[in-house]
């Protein structure tokens, strides 16, 4: 079962300069909110923004994570 | 002849070009079956926006097919004229910050919240349809 240290690691390793704050919303270890803050964000859509962090966990979302509520921002 | 997996594809890229604003989602607006549907349903609802929907709940290949398509992993997605918006929390962003309103052509309401509507919490389970009436 996905953790949200686990969570927070595998963000701030796959996108540079990244900090991510991470809770399960139920303590059921499978619905997750993230707030993720980088400076590769800047001048991106929110689109773009989610897109780049889903895609961190690839077919885990969906899947072991079943929900990842996400708030992003380019600068802290 | 076409596979399933391709028909359903066509089927929703008909569906997103065939209506201004259409929103895949887990059940019906009238009985959402997960707490971020019926976020972004009571959003939008809120606003007195039109919208279509989709269930992707009957058949796991909509969703598969509908991923595929937009490059978005999750449900909700709302589109707009076409374009992929968001999810759940970029629908509520927006329409906090006035820009759903914007973006989909309507004036919010005088007494519409500052904040997103929230239908249930984010991690509920789904709906049953007696609590949905509840709320009504």
């Amino acid at each position: 079962m996905p953790t949200t240290a686990e969570l927070k690691q595998r963000i701030e390793e796959s996108i540079a300069g990244a900090s991510a704050e991470v809770v399960d919303l139920n303590g059921g270890g499978d619905h997750f909110r993230a707030i993720v803050t980088a400076p590769k964000f800047a001048g991106l859509s929110r689109i773009e923004q989610h897109r780049l962090v889903y895609a961190v966990f690839g077919p885990d979302i969906g899947g072991p994570i079943h929900a990842l509520s996400l708030v992003t921002r380019a600068a802290a | 002849m076409s596979t399933p997996e391709q028909q359903i594809s066509t089927a929703i890229k008909e569906a997103i070009a065939e209506n201004d604003v259409l929103l895949f989602m887990k059940g019906t607006p009238e009985a959402p079956r997960c707490g971020f549907s019926a976020r972004t349903v009571a959003a939008l609802e809120t606003l007195g926006a039109t919208f279509a929907a989709v269930d992707v709940l009957p058949d796991p290949r909509i969703r598969q097919e509908l991923s595929a398509l937009s490059n978005w992993p999750t449900i909700p997605q709302l589109f707009v004229r076409g374009e992929l918006v968001g999810g759940c929390d970029i629908v509520s962003e927006m329409y906090e910050t006035g820009e759903l309103a914007e973006v989909i052509g309507v004036e919010a309401p005088d007494d519409a919240p500052d904040r997103a509507p929230v239908a249930s919490e984010p991690g509920a389970p789904p709906l049953t349809i007696e609590n949905n009436l509840q709320g009504r």
